[in-house]
């Protein structure tokens, strides 16, 4: 045994989507502070494997807060207590020794549970499909030096850019809306040049799109922002807004 | 030495800098209404597949792309951090495609085949343009043009970067590409799915057995050719930067199923990540290479100095790269900077608790940029402490994700302390064997990014994988196909009812339950964690003859026990990642072997693979260039058997040295 933590987890099983789910209590000692968050699930599963029960089916890759897999709702907030921090960087030196931990999967009508705390994210992928591009066919493009781009405008879009599609913003919101994800692609692509030649379709075919899934409308109370691991900024919202507007005045195309 | 009959490289005749070209324009081509009715198979989606499958659906191909992950988008390539290569110049500082050719070649070891080499370096710059036009963000100068950084191994700056998520923003934009195909319903996307074999019809590849990982229902799937862009197989060693998913298996099934696998040994042990803290680890966390353009490496120069990193005055330091390389100091490429940390914590100078790691630190950076930002805002009179923000801003703009992600996992603050750095198992330079159109030994299965046995030779330069991975999917794959599709347009719609898939269906069916049924007592994440072990002690950065025999015995007996006694939790008919995993584990069991295999044979030492029995007095890796100058391509004959097949490799433009960063 490692460390010297203690946690009582509360972690809600499914075993299928159509399966209603419920709590499980575990106990878990050893627990180090250095361990990261999922490392503590790992030995937790671990466990419940050597008691021949069937571990707790998580989604994860990277675990270095970049490729947006991991999903938690811990104790009541995506991600966990700390700000602008994945659940797989988030470590048990953030807990207390003798704490209980609620973990939940996201819960949004646009993201059905497949399994435990793994849910369908596919929505995301779709909304990408209908307009998150810039269409350019391999072997078209001219010098990259050939179009400079201020700083300012290249630094704003890397910030838009730098979200990781973990849904963190819908599981944070009351109403399920994924503005603030739909948003960082609009505005990444509205700041540069070569976004503006598709830049009113774009706006529009995704905020379609994201209203078919499912998702709900935006009320403006920030707390995708406040929750996104990545800080994506509401600015991004207000650009949505904006573009959204200018492309329902302009055209008919959606 | 002469290359083996079963080995044909289809290398171009001709002058290497017009090979490609030349070759480019005399390809087959295949006319759109053909494209219409041919299929391809994409397994992976990192930038070598998303690039890939975009591209072919461009084109007019019927594409279908396969990934484990939730979404595509998801691939191990949205992890890389430092950057990616091109031969652009921009910074006027002398770079040519030339200069990227041998600068490979060179970082390699004298390893890697020339031709395919020259034109990765040749078609290095439309990369570049290709990601800006579809909208990637790259970092940029206050005139709006394009920045770049140094990497290891290299005496200009040619690195495109985007703060330390490149690889995130490259895989970004090769996904848009791939989403927008899509959308239009040319790739069909098949998310949480698992290739599990390959199906070959009269010597042919012709489809694949795919698992979906949501229902686990097998599928088949047919095809005119098939695409692994399957990734490296990192996480052989259980500890890796590689993400938690990484796994060999569709190269494995491929290899068992006739392809041959390329220098399965070189595998890169990066110099720079964050060091192991506990029995729990999962995985390694990478600190980029490009840390090093501004970190600068030291021990102390006494012995268990206990003492922490900033309380060490300056001459009781060890700048030990700087010391022995001065020409390239603390950007000598990987294999060595790796081997010169091992050496200094062997001798008794590393740091920590652990005293497996070794300083990377910023100080001198902080105070530099601090002193630039003085002058760029005309400050005359600076304070000391002004210096050290400004300095910090500079290093937080170039760097802050890579510190944040340090002190979330250390509970250090980088900008104050130096960070504590050791080797880490982190690329393979092996994978399947290719010829220059990028198939493999069985026709119409091709292999791209790092699956492949690569551009690479025993060592990889920073920055090199993304441009490979681009390269061989945005701009070969693209037209190399074309001389074998060109011959199958009369081959007509395959059927996946044909005796080779009930057969093939079959095999993997009975694997699963098999695996399912043992009901033993190891969970599959023990073995994992076993077979690591061998691998990083005695195939890892050091290998001697000794430690590899008894590497081999030591596998076979983990591998006997595995089947006997692992212990799959949950159901077949299910969501379940411990099935998975038992899967990937099994073949990377295989797979070590081989690789303990591949580095006994090789009695030389070059590039990352360092055997013992062969090195300089100053401890550098020393090459057999008489006898090995080879590319090992193994067959797989059966279990635990295999036949060796060698490629010369020729060096026609490029004078062949000792390997010197001096
Ligand atoms: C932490 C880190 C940082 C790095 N930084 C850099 C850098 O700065 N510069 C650089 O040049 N290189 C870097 N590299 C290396 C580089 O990222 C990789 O070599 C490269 O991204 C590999 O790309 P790929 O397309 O070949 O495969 P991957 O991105 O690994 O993609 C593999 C794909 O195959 C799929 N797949 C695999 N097996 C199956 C199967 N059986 N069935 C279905 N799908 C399957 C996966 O789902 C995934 O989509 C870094 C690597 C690491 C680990
Ligand atoms: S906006 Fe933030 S919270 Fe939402 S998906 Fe992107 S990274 Fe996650
Ligand atoms: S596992 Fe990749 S972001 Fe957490």
């Amino acid at each position: 045994m490692e460390g010297n933590m203690s946690l009582s987890l509360k972690v809600w099983r499914q075993s299928d989507k159509n399966t209603a789910g419920a709590f499980e209590n575990y106990k878990l000692d050893g627990v180090s502070p250095d361990m990261s968050f999922l490392e503590m699930f790992d030995v937790l599963n671990e466990q419940l494997i050597e008691e021949g029960k069937v571990p707790i089916a998580f989604d994860h890759d990277c675990r270095e807060g970049i490729c947006g897999s991991c999903a938690m709702f811990i104790n009541g907030r995506p991600h966990g207590p700390l700000k602008g921090v994945t659940t797989c960087q988030l470590h048990m030196r953030s807990f207390n020794d003798g704490d209980t931990i609620v973990v939940e999967p996201w819960r949004a009508k646009a993201f059905p549970v497949i399994k435990d705390l793994v849910v369908d994210r596919d929505a995301f992928d779709r909304i990408m499909s209908a307009g998150g591009f810039v269409s350019v066919n391999t072997g078209n493009a001219q010098d990259a030096n050939s179009l400079p781009i201020p700083k300012e405008a290249a630094d704003e879009a890397f910030s838009a850019a730098a979200c990781i599609a973990c849904g963190a913003c819908v599981a944070a919101c009351k109403n399920a809306s994924a503005m603030l994800f739909v948003s960082a692609k609009v505005s990444q692509l509205a700041l540069l040049p070569q976004g503006q030649a598709e830049r009113n379709i774009r706006a529009e075919k995704m905020v379609a799109q994201m209203d078919s899934e499912g998702f709900g409308a935006c009320t403006n109370t920030g707390a995708c922002s406040a929750e996104c691991p990545k800080e994506i900024s509401m600015v991004n919202i207000a650009r949505l807004n904006r573009e959204y507007i200018g492309a329902k005045f302009s055209s008919t195309a959606v | 030495m002469a290359t083996s009959s079963r080995l044909d490289a289809k290398v171009p005749q001709g002058p290497l800098e017009t090979k490609w070209s030349k070759y480019r324009s005399s390809v087959p081509l295949v006319n759109p209404a053909n494209k219409r009715n041919l299929e391809i198979i994409v397994i992976g989606t990192g930038l070598a597949g998303a690039s890939a499958a975009a591209t072919l659906a461009e084109l007019g191909y019927k594409v279908k792309a396969f990934c484990f992950q939730d979404s595509p988008r998801r691939a191990h390539s949205i992890a890389a951090q430092g950057g990616i290569n091109a031969a652009k110049n921009y910074q006027n500082d002398g770079d040519s495609i030339y200069r990227l050719f041998y600068d490979t070649i060179k970082g390699g070891d004298y390893r890697a085949r020339e031709g395919n080499v020259h034109r990765l370096a040749e078609v290095s710059g439309s990369i570049i343009d290709q990601c800006v036009a579809a909208g990637v963000p790259f970092a940029r100068e206050y005139g709006g043009l394009l920045s770049n950084r140094s990497f290891g191994g290299t005496q200009v700056q040619r690195t495109f970067y985007a703060a330390g998520q490149t690889g995130q923003q490259l895989l970004l934009g090769a996904y848009s590409g791939l989403q927008r195909q899509v959308g239009m319903g040319t790739v069909k996307m098949y998310n949480r799915h698992e290739m599990l074999d390959i199906v070959n019809i009269d010597g042919k590849c012709r489809g694949i057995i795919a698992r979906d990982l949501v229902t686990g229902q097998l599928e088949r799937h047919a095809a005119h050719a098939v695409l692994l862009c399957s990734g490296g197989y990192g996480n052989v060693f259980y500890l890796s930067t590689n993400a938690m998913g990484s796994n060999v298996t569709a190269a494995w099934k491929a290899h068992k199923r006739g392809a041959f696998f390329g220098n399965p040994c070189f595998t890169q042990i990066h110099p720079t990540c964050i060091p192991v803290s506990g029995e729990h680890q999962s995985k390694l966390t990478l600190m980029s290479e490009s840390l090093r353009n501004d970190g600068r490496i030291w021990v102390p120069k006494a012995k268990n100095d206990t003492r922490p990193g900033n309380e060490i005055p300056e001459e009781e330091r060890d700048y030990y790269l700087e010391r022995r390389y001065p020409a390239f100091g603390n950007l000598v490429p990987r294999d060595i900077a790796s081997r010169a940390a091992k050496e200094r914590c062997d001798a008794g100078y590393g740091v920590g608790a652990s005293k497996l790691a070794v300083f990377l630190d910023f100080a001198a950076a902080v105070e530099r940029y601090g002193r630039g930002e003085a002058n760029k805002n005309n400050i005359h009179n600076p304070s000391d402490a002004d210096i050290i923000i400004w300095g910090k801003a500079v290093v937080k703009e170039k760097y802050g994700n890579l510190f944040d992600m340090y002190k979330q996992i250390t509970g250090e603050d980088p900008y104050e302390v130096p960070m504590r750095i050791y080797p880490a198992v982190h690329y393979t330079m092996g994978g399947l064997w290719v010829d220059y159109n990028l198939m493999t030994t069985v026709p119409g299965l091709y292999a791209l990014g790092e699956a492949n046995f690569s551009d690479h030779g025993a060592n990889r330069l920073g920055a090199s994988a993304l441009m490979q991975g681009l390269a061989d999917g945005y701009f070969v794959i693209p037209y190399t196909i074309g001389a074998y599709l060109a011959n199958e347009i009369r081959t007509g719609k395959i059927s996946t009812d044909h005796e080779a898939f009930v057969s093939t269906e079959k095999e993997v069916k009975d694997r699963i339950e098999k695996l399912i049924t043992i009901q033993g007592k190891t969970s599959p994440e023990v073995y994992h964690r076993r077979l690591g072990k061998i691998m990083w002690d005695k195939c890892g950065m050091a290998r001697n003859e000794q430690g590899l025999k008894e590497a081999i015995t030591e596998i076979r007996a983990l591998r006997k026990d595995f089947w006997s006694d692992v212990k799959v939790m949950g159901k077949i008919n299910e969501f379940n990642p411990e099935l998975d995993k038992a899967n990937r584990v099994a073949d990377f069991i295989e797979l070590g072997e081989l690789m303990c295999l591949d580095a006994l044979d090789r009695n030389e030492s070059c590039g990352g693979h360092f055997r013992e029995e062969f090195q300089t007095e100053e401890g550098e890796a020393m090459r057999d260039d008489e006898n090995y100058m080879y590319v090992s391509a193994w067959e797989h004959k059966g279990p635990e058997e295999w036949e060796l097949h060698k490629e010369d490799l020729v060096y026609e433009n490029i004078k062949i040295a000792q390997r010197s960063y001096k």
